[in-house]
């Protein structure tokens, strides 16, 4: 099995969606995170507070250590949260991904694993 | 045994590649080692066949030859992954032969791999000329006027994102068939439009890029039959082809198709396309490349410019307009009203489609003026067109048209 990261994207800025939307999202991944698990594909997920929750750590010339507020990105786009699944192939990652990114309502992008193989 | 040249080794390589690629990708789920081992067995074939003559199943030796090929390299290369040996070897124990049902499949599926919407389109086309189509890398360079590394990169690139995100070998289900199949048709129409008008450069069709285009659509058509839009875009490709010869003067200019010579067009081809629109009449499924053929089926028809049946092709573009709205076709349709109703009805419709920085457009308003006898406003309008196309060909006709403007009182 290959191992898929499925990001869910956020732009900073946009509408907050209303209280009402936000139920329907967080009841609509549960159902998804509950088909994830009963079909095996499931590896880990986790939603992510937002990027102003972000602290960057970075190793200076010299061996300094250096502590920054702030996401790493500066765009305005940032992780909301992810999964991480196992599927055959990218088709199957690909379905995966299309059932998620209706159930959070926000654009998911597929990322196959470098050279993980569990099985 | 007759005796072989070149080119007959020639034709076998661009009607046996892609199908020995496709068994040998299936087999080893490799990309590359089924290219480097069908090359090399094409490398043996340009060595022996000239003096053994060809073998009664060329596809077969091919196939042969290139696993065995692989299997040598598998066992002088220890570092290869085991998988790939095992795969080889497993495949040993199969006969193959070019007629076989599974190589129709693994065609089939490396065709719907190299068309994967997960790849950008221009890596779509290339893909599907490397490896259906045996074109090389520079080949498909020269084909698309971009550098050479660009386009190695590009189909480096797209094979990396087909072995690490493992876009699968497999033919889509039935939920997915028809968007897929979109996609490949789109590819090969593609290809065929870029040489049939070359979006850039001097000349105004490049032959080789027509008649792949042709041959994956045949391949297609042998492969999915009952696929109504496959048919249509056969006879679409077809039907435009046979007016090939005529297109263009003996100086490579452009010659319009009311001012082309009939008796110039491919009577086979036309016959083929014909036959196949009728097909796809009875099995009344009509589709944007079905409906596209039966329009130029009726062009086809006609003896004379003149005697073209213009209400018939205002339904069809009409029926065309309804499946697929799009602006383009919308201009198509205006120059067929300007036969029925009169260039100013025809003008009429130009208005708001959007397509102002669209060569064909300024050209298709301009002969309109003219029509209508407003020669300033066609002045300008052919100007715009030229300053917007960059084919050579298309440049001197536009310029040619626009000095006879001047001409006339």
């Amino acid at each position: 099995m290959q191992q898929y990261m499925l990001t869910v994207h956020s732009v900073e800025g946009s509408p907050e969606p209303s209280a009402d939307a936000r139920q329907k999202v967080y009841r609509d991944v549960d159902v998804f995170n509950g088909e994830l698990k009963s079909s095996g594909a499931w590896v880990f997920a986790g939603g992510l507070h937002p990027a102003n929750t972000a602290t960057v750590v970075r190793v200076h010339e010299g061996g300094e250590v250096l502590i920054t507020d702030g996401p790493f990105a500066e765009g305005k786009e940032h992780i909301g949260g992810f999964w991480v699944i196992a599927a055959p192939d990218l088709d199957a990652a690909l379905e995966w991904a299309t059932r998620a990114t209706r159930a959070c309502a926000a654009p998911v992008e597929v990322r196959p694993f470098d050279n993980v193989s569990p099985d | 045994m007759s005796a072989l040249d070149g080119s007959d080794i020639e034709r076998v390589f661009r009607e046996e590649y892609g199908r020995a690629v496709a068994v040998l990708v299936r087999a080893f789920g490799d990309i590359d080692l089924a290219e480097e081992a069908v090359q090399d067995a094409f490398a043996v074939a340009a060595e022996r066949w000239p003096s053994s003559g060809l073998p009664p199943s060329p596809a077969g030796w091919i196939i042969t030859t290139a696993r065995n090929r692989a299997i040598d390299r598998f066992r002088r290369e220890a570092s290869r992954e085991d998988r790939h040996a095992q795969a080889a070897l497993l495949l040993e124990s199969r006969d193959e032969t070019a007629e076989d049902g599974p190589v129709r499949d693994d065609v089939l599926r490396l065709i719907f791999t190299c068309c994967h919407p997960a790849l950008a389109a221009n890596a779509q086309v290339a893909l599907t000329l490397r490896l259906l189509g045996g074109l090389t890398t520079t080949e498909i360079a020269r084909a698309f006027l971009v550098p050479e590394a660009t386009m190695a990169q590009r189909l480096v690139r797209a094979k990396g994102k087909i072995r690490d995100a493992k876009i699968p070998y497999r033919v889509p289900g039935e939920s997915e068939l028809p968007a897929r199949l979109r996609a490949v048709l789109a590819v090969v129409y593609l290809i065929f439009n870029e040489g049939y008008t070359a979006s850039s450069g001097e000349r105004l069709v490049r032959d080789d890029l027509c008649a792949e285009a042709i041959r994956l659509g045949r391949l297609l058509a042998d492969l999915m039959p009952d696929e109504p839009e496959v048919m249509g875009l056969l006879a679409l490709m077809l039907l435009t082809e046979s007016r090939r010869g005529a297109r263009t003067s003996a100086g490579g200019a452009i010659v319009l198709l009311a001012d082309q010579d009939r008796s110039a067009w491919n009577p086979e081809l036309i016959a083929e396309g014909q036959a196949i629109v009728r097909a796809c009449l009875k099995g009344n499924q009509p589709g944007p490349y079905q409906i596209q053929a039966a329009i130029n089926a009726v062009h086809s028809d006609a003896p004379t410019a003149a005697g073209t049946d213009w209400m018939q092709i205002v339904r069809l573009y009409d029926q065309l307009l309804f499946l697929a709205p799009n602006p383009v076709v919308a201009l198509n349709r205006a120059v067929a009203v300007a036969e029925v109703h009169g260039p100013e009805a025809a003008l009429a419709l130009l208005e708001d489609l959007g397509l102002d920085n669209y060569y064909l457009f300024n050209a298709i308003r301009a002969d309109l003026l003219v029509r209508l006898g407003r020669k300033n406003e066609a002045a300008t309008a052919y100007e715009t067109a030229i300053g917007l196309t960059a084919n050579a060909a298309e440049r001197t006709f536009l310029e040619r048209r626009r000095l006879a403007l001047e001409a006339t009182p």
